[in-house]
């Protein structure tokens, strides 16, 4: 594999390539096969296909498609076995995990039954409960809206979709058309919560602006992720809901353990692993019904129910350190395809010594939210943007974020800094 | 970006470059001399100081911990390698008489001959060992050369895990410095002529220098073609590489530990470096060890009982031991491991050592955080779950199993594999059974393995009409 260096930075392969299925493969009869890869589609603007061939990206797409494993339409050496279920149709994949041969139908019925049992095992999602599903238009709450819907009756939740609208040009306002499909598709009340709104008018791409120019990398994700999670909030009570969930997957899970690992960050490995947060401190309740099932699983699932959802990766995702992550993790599970639960299941038995573990929250002193200071994470680094010192809230140094202080240049301090909002 | 707490410059921005250690610059230390060496970001040394300042960390390490107390034996388990290679000097001149502050244990050496593992032929493997057996006597220190093949002659007794020793205080320590120092007072009072070897005042062990320093037990007769054969089968019949290094670190550590228990050693040193134990966390994170980093990777390990492992090189990143070697001459030999030669790609080790030093080389600091983040685990249950007694132990690797039925809930989808598990059955409560829609079992199985057949429920798909979920 090429190293990433580049005149482009730091280059992080993309997200995963999914399959952009829409209205235009219905007519394909189940079972039959389906010519994979990235097919372009009129949305995406230059600079984003330019971005899509780079190396890592490029690799990354060849990986998942030769991995994913859809069986061959007919092969006269080797007939296609029959389904390993119902023993009628033609099996059309093997489950990764398992290597069972499954027909498309039966896989997504196991799909939906393993969905449920993390649900119901894990007493998630109590009946009554009112679940604001975090949508972005992507594959991952595509499907998990779509099977939570299946599943709905079943649970006796109620489902609200709550979209997050970053201020991304080019990108998040296509996904948001997606969204809006989707819900007017499925009958379900949708929420659009801008950042442009919360946060007094900033979106990602005046952050973006903003922290440029300064001769460091742009930490855009670490705005974006804390922000984005403060909305999700803001977005979930508006609707009344009493939950929230969001689509990660074990892809997702494995990454951000390897992420905290490499980045020294005790505190966020501390408090991870596991279900979700039970909603300490007047915060709901979230957690990630995906979050056992494999990245594939998803994409297959969307697959063979023809959801339509938007595939693009963001603007800014080339610059994130989660691509190093994303990028050895795809090499791990060619090697060895449990290593992404093995990571989990690492993450989940992690001993740290007590003074590595983050303290017990309070509330900010301004928004009420839950912190682990006096100033949540979201209300720091909006302070600081609004001061016109971006980055007084990432890093060592956060002098000068106490109310009473004036902003000071003084010598950032030794501390660790663990994030005030229990991100995951 | 790369770290918590730390800003870093983009690679490519206009940071100043690195400045060369040029005529006008001077060792940081000592501020006169010309600097050779360059270690962790920009500080350059001379050759004085880089040698002060290596025998120092090596010091540190064993210093702080306080683990080896004085007159133990102690065993050095030497691969050849730069790392290994490197300790065992350390060692050598910690003990000289002209050193300051003289280590106080005995040593003894161990090197493993794992040609069969490798399919090394005979004769490589015969000039390896002639190779190995010169810097042996060279060292002088009683050694013992073990080929792979006699695992198999192990008894049984080395799976069983040994009572722990209670944890040695502080008192204990001090107390034991002080009676050494005591006996060492009476000894030189005796006016006995001072030989230059080491433990004096130590009863049961004394070596005049006249001793042959080769071990007289260990057999010297290569192992029988019949058990090359059969380890190689062993070999062969593990599929992956990954699974075939683990088998071999498995086999390795038994068999130390039964030389250290057969010859009376309480403690084995290894060489494992800083970087090498960097990339030993990752890779154990990624085939499902997080439960057991902290005995990995620490200072000490103790889970088999009567011999502690310790890691005295852990500080030292594979740079200054390389720079070290080639400074002041250590002898080393090359021995051809598993994975020489091995594609990137080929195990889940190779895989980590590439993506770590290729990290390390766009932000420096990736092995010290990775170092540090291993500093802040602890050998404990993870806090707020399995406090139940311990539980039975994996017989490869000694550790405590860390499958539990309690978070066992979550991993049913194609389990992760372990060593050696139990299949637990996880049994879904009565009311949940109404809920399912064509599956999950009543009954669900860890582990390797396929996965569970769904089962169609005969009577269709309906609700339970159960009061709800507790709690």
């Amino acid at each position: 594999m090429t190293s990433p260096r580049g005149s482009q930075g730091v280059v992080g392969p993309a997200r995963t390539r999914a399959l952009s299925t829409s209205g235009r493969a219905a007519a394909q009869a189940p079972g039959s096969r389906r010519r994979l890869g990235p097919e372009p589609s009129g949305s995406r603007s230059p600079s984003t296909r330019f971005r899509l061939f780079s190396s890592l990206d490029r690799a990354a797409c060849v990986l998942l498609r030769r991995s994913l494993p859809l069986l061959p339409r007919s092969d006269p050496a080797m007939p296609a076995p029959q389904c390993a279920t119902c023993h009628k149709a033609r099996a059309a994949l093997r489950r990764p995990r398992s290597g069972r041969a499954l027909c498309g139908a039966c896989f997504c019925a196991a799909f939906e039954a393993e969905v449920l049992h993390t649900v119901v095992a894990g007493r998630l999602l109590p009946p009554g409960a009112v679940v604001a599903v975090g949508a972005s238009g992507g594959k991952d709450s595509t499907v998990l809206a779509h099977v939570l819907q299946v599943l709905a009756p079943r649970l006796g939740i109620s489902l609200r979709l709550v979209a997050v609208d970053e201020g991304i040009g080019g990108y998040r306002d296509a996904a948001l058309a997606a969204v809006r499909r989707q819900a007017a598709r499925w009958e379900l009340p949708l929420t659009v919560v801008a950042y442009a709104d919360l946060f007094g008018g900033w979106t990602m791409d005046a952050v973006a602006r903003s922290t440029a120019g300064s001769g460091r990398s742009r930490a855009c994700c670490t705005f974006c992720g804390v922000l984005r999670r403060r909305a999700l909030e803001e977005g979930a009570r508006l609707v009344g809901a009493t939950h929230i969930v969001t689509g990660h997957n074990a892809d997702d899970m494995a990454e951000t353990v390897l992420m905290n690992f490499l980045r020294g960050d005790a505190a966020r490995l501390a408090r991870g692993g596991g279900l979700g947060s039970p909603g300490e401190g007047g915060a709901l309740p979230r957690c990630r019904p995906l979050q056992l099932a494999s990245q594939k699983e998803v994409v297959l699932y969307a697959h063979f129910r023809r959801l339509d959802y938007f595939s693009e990766e963001c603007v800014y995702a080339p610059e994130a350190f989660r691509g190093h992550a994303r990028h050895l993790l795809k090499l791990l599970e060619a090697a060895r395809p449990s290593a992404v639960l093995d990571l989990v299941h690492s993450a989940e038995r992690l001993a740290l010594a007590p003074a590595a573990r983050p303290p017990a929250p309070g509330a900010c002193s301004r928004c009420g939210a839950l912190a682990s200071r006096a100033l949540c994470q979201a209300c720091a680094l909006l302070d600081g943007l609004n001061r016109g010192r971006p980055r007084l809230a990432i890093g060592k140094g956060r002098r000068g974020l106490d109310e009473a202080g004036p902003p000071r240049d003084g010598e950032p301090e030794r501390a660790p800094a663990p994030e005030a909002v229990p991100a995951f | 970006m790369c770290q918590v707490g730390e800003d870093y410059a983009e690679p490519a921005s206009e940071e100043p470059p690195p400045r060369q250690p040029g005529r006008e610059q001077k060792c940081v230390k000592c501020k006169e001399g010309l600097p050779v060496v360059v270690i962790r970001a920009g500080d350059a040394f001379c050759r004085d100081c880089f040698k002060a300042f290596y025998i120092h960390k090596f010091r540190a390490v064993l210093g702080k911990n306080r683990l080896i107390f004085p007159g133990e034996k102690v065993l050095l388990a030497w691969s050849g390698g730069p790392s290994s290679s490197s300790m065992v000097w350390q060692v050598l001149e910690g003990l000289s008489r002209e050193s300051a502050k003289r280590l106080r244990f005995v040593p003894g050496i161990v090197c493993i001959d794992e040609g069969a593992a490798c399919g090394l032929s005979p004769e490589a493997r015969a000039k390896t060992l002639a190779e190995m057996k010169l810097i042996l006597q060279t060292v002088g220190f009683p050694w013992h050369v073990v080929a792979l093949e006699e695992v198999f002659d192990l008894p049984p007794s080395v799976l069983r895990c040994f009572a722990q020793e209670p944890v040695e205080t502080e008192g204990a320590y001090k107390a034991a410095v002080d009676s050494f120092l005591q006996q060492q007072h009476v000894l030189g009072a005796e006016g006995a002529g001072d030989s230059p070897s080491l433990a004096q005042g130590e009863e049961q062990l004394s070596w005049p220098c006249t001793q042959d320093p080769q071990n007289p037990q260990s057999p010297d007769r290569p192992p029988t073609a019949a058990q090359t054969e059969a380890l190689s089968r062993l070999f062969d019949s593990v599929k992956t590489l990954t699974a075939k290094e683990e088998l071999l670190q498995a086999l390795r550590t038994h068999l130390i530990l039964h030389v250290a228990r057969t010859h009376g050693y309480s403690k084995v040193m290894t060489g494992d470096s800083c970087t090498r134990l960097a990339i030993k966390l990752m890779t154990s994170l990624a085939l499902g060890r997080g439960a057991f980093l902290a005995w990995d990777t620490g200072f000490s390990d103790e889970r088999h009982g009567d011999v502690v492992v310790v890691r005295p090189m852990r500080e030292h990143t594979l740079k200054e031991v390389a720079f070290y070697n080639h400074l002041f001459a250590v002898p080393s030999v090359f021995t051809p491991a598993l994975d020489t030669k091995a594609p990137e790609k080929a195990s889940i080790h190779r895989l980590m050592e590439a993506f770590m030093l290729r990290l390390q080389d766009q932000f420096p600091s990736t092995v010290s955080t990775v170092y540090r983040t291993s500093e802040k685990l602890v050998k404990a249950p993870r806090h707020g779950c399995a406090a139940s007694p311990p539980g039975p132990r994996c017989l490869l690797c000694m550790c405590a199993l860390d499958i539990d039925t309690a978070g066992a809930a979550l991993l049913s989808q194609g389990g992760p594999p372990s060593l050696r598990h139990r299949a637990a059955v996880l049994r879904l409560p009565r009311e949940h059974e109404g809920l399912a829609l064509r599956g999950p079992p009543a009954t669900l199985h860890l582990g390797r393995g396929p996965a569970p057949q769904p089962e169609l429920l005969p009577q269709g798909l309906h609700r339970a009409a159960d009061p709800g979920v507790p709690g």
